[in-house]
């Protein structure tokens, strides 16, 4: 595997590790960016981690665009034999799916729809082969999600199912993109699923919605008080389907401040995952369910 | 001191020079996204370059102050009005407490700097004054301005002086943005390509802090390719990846968005460069409709553009006898 280098701009450097998504690239490109930050490069201003590839921004008045391209290159190797693995968190998400909120934006916007004859949900679990919403519904959420990137909007976690290739949930985005989607919704676009952590335009298939707060510019929301957004790329994601009245309830104790997320420390071996995947996760739901 | 906001205007925001260091969390730079007349506008009332100022889009606000000081508006030429008498743009000129700024109709560019000695003084947030409206983050409540809102400002010396006009920098017409192809510029034929640049675009309605969208040139064709997994099915989508700021995606292949100073941190878009640094400043200032053109640059040209923008704010500082 090798970085496809490219200037973006006068100030930036970007790096894609592959083409396609995979874990080996999204771990390729945190170390990458790990060693960037390690090396504290003089005129690097932002380190910036995505799914396949990367972002170094930097100014170049202090450091030459070809020698921070000469830098970033020479630590290629180095990243790409790198172990990868990971002390990180398994977080716990209650979803309320097909909610009244993401049904009542998506009917507004079916004419930027594939399928305007179908919700988003039966438009997944169709393309998916699934047959029902309910069998979509079920496949969403009874595997863990890897974050793989934080970004797009403050605090959005893209999330990789953590499942074989050939099992993974794909569906389109929207043909063009709409101008609302309702704040903490759960989206899904090509392989990646997402949290909407503000209110805003979005292309992503909207599921459900969760009523667990990600993002807070206020910091007053009680696990968000050091960092106001709540996602690491490395952190393991597991929803949890809740019915409506469990949803009400966790926005109660939303409002009043006494929300308790689920969020236990885990850890994550590439390499083992890839030589059992099924005991992999079988030990992060233990470490989220505490057996 | 402060400055009271009777109205608001169209979109007027709280701006600096913005928040570097939380892009790997979706938080962007923000700040005056013609940083140029935000200096130029501070420098005039004798702060610092980067104190916080107040963007105003298309339209005026009308401001009342509650004690002496000194204002300057830079930018767009949006002819201010001191208790309704017309006064210079690029000027400094005293207020006292009680009096009302007020604004004329935009006769051109698209953002005005209004710039209070002793800066305005909200609230610091994650190192910087400057609004990020959609992460409802910094500026005054994380929001733009509105009637009835109070801002406090700190205790500045004032200034004087004026810009002449060949010291200030406006976009031309058709606007020059020039651009240092890159990215995913492989994804498109070469003769796609060199429409893009022959092309004249004009700015679409939908251009604001996050990005300016640009039509009415020709589509893209695409390089064949088997969409690689994760990516999506449209030739123009990638696996999302980060956006430089500048980068020029093409969403459908169709209508090209140069992301600014608010800018969305990754997605799923390819991208087919960068507008150098140089000529971001230029973006801030056009309205919807104005034509603009895209210009191939390297990166040599891409530094020396840089430099000769330095090179403006340094004869600009020394104008001003700083």
């Amino acid at each position: 595997m090798s970085i496809r280098f490219s200037f973006g701009g006068d100030e930036h450097i970007f790096g894609e590790v592959s083409e396609d998504m995979s874990l080996e690239s999204f771990f390729t490109s945190l170390s990458m960016t790990n060693a960037v930050r390690d090396a504290r490069i003089r005129g690097v201003t932002e380190i910036c981690p995505a799914n396949a590839s990367f972002q170094v921004k930097f100014d170049p008045d202090r450091i030459r665009p070809a020698d921070l391209m000469r830098e970033l290159q020479s630590m290629e190797s180095a990243a790409s034999k790198s172990d990868a693995s990971l002390q990180t968190r398994i977080i716990e998400i209650p979803v309320l799916y097909n909610d009244p909120w993401t049904h009542e934006t998506l009917m507004r916007f079916r004419e930027r729809h594939q399928d305007p004859t179908k919700t988003d949900l039966e438009y997944a679990a169709d393309v998916n082969g699934l047959g029902t919403v309910e069998n979509f519904i079920e496949a969403h959420s009874s595997q863990p999600w890897f974050v793989s990137m934080v970004g797009f909007v403050a605090g959005l976690p893209f999330l990789y199912q953590m499942v074989e290739r050939d099992k993974q949930l794909q569906v389109p985005k929207y043909l063009r993109p709409r101008t609302d989607t309702p704040k903490l919704t759960v989206g899904h676009g090509g392989c990646f699923s997402c949290i909407y952590s503000v209110r805003g335009a979005g292309g992503y298939q909207m599921f459900g919605v969760t009523p667990m707060p990600i993002y807070d510019p206020a910091q007053k929301v009680s696990y968000l008080q050091d960092e106001m957004c709540l996602f690491r790329p490395g952190d393991i994601v597991k929803w949890k389907p809740v019915t409506r009245d469990q949803y009400d309830a966790a926005i109660e104790a939303v409002d009043a401040n006494r929300f308790e997320p689920v969020i236990r420390p885990a850890s994550f071996s590439l390499s083992d995952y890839n030589k059992d995947m099924a005991g992999t996760k079988a030990r992060l739901m233990e470490a989220l369910n505490g057996r | 001191m402060a400055v009271k906001i009777i109205t608001p205007g169209l979109s007027t925001t709280v701006q600096d020079l913005g928040r570097p260091g939380y892009y790997h969390l979706g938080i962007p730079l923000s700040g005056g996204m013609d940083r140029f007349a935000l200096r130029a506008a501070n420098m005039l009332v004798g702060n610092d370059e980067g104190a916080a100022v107040l963007e105003a889009v298309f339209m005026g606000p009308e401001l009342e102050f509650t004690a002496p000081a000194t204002v300057a508006i830079t930018g767009a030429n949006l002819p201010p009005k001191l208790n309704g008498e017309e006064l210079a743009t690029w000027e400094a000129f005293p207020v006292k407490a009680g009096d009302r700024l007020s604004f004329g109709f935009l006769k051109s560019g698209a953002r005005a700097y209004i710039a209070v000695s002793g800066g305005i003084d909200v609230p610091v947030t994650l190192g910087s004054r400057s609004t990020y409206t959609l992460g409802a983050l910094g500026g005054h409540e994380g929001r733009a301005l509105k009637a009835g809102d109070e801002l406090q400002t700190g205790q500045g010396a004032g200034g004087k002086g004026s810009i002449p006009e060949n010291l200030r920098r406006q976009p031309g017409n058709p606007a020059e943005l020039r651009m240092l192809p890159g990215l995913y510029w492989h994804r498109i034929t070469a003769d796609a390509g060199k429409q893009f640049f022959a092309d004249t675009w004009k700015v679409a309605p939908e251009a604001d802090r996050i990005g300016y969208r640009f039509r009415g040139g020709t589509a893209l064709d695409f390089v064949p390719r088997e969409q690689p997994f994760g990516a999506g099915s449209n030739p123009s989508n990638i696996v999302d990846a980060c956006y430089p700021y500048g980068s020029i995606q093409v969403p459908g292949g169709t209508e090209p968005i140069v992301l600014h100073r608010d800018a969305v941190s990754g997605g799923g878009y390819m991208m087919l460069g960068c507008v150098i640094s140089a000529d971001m400043d230029l973006i801030g200032q056009l309205q919807p409709h104005s034509p603009a053109r895209f210009t191939e640059v390297s990166m040599d040209q891409a530094l020396a553009a840089r430099h000769d923008a330095e090179a403006a704010l340094s004869r600009l500082r020394a104008h001003l006898g700083r």
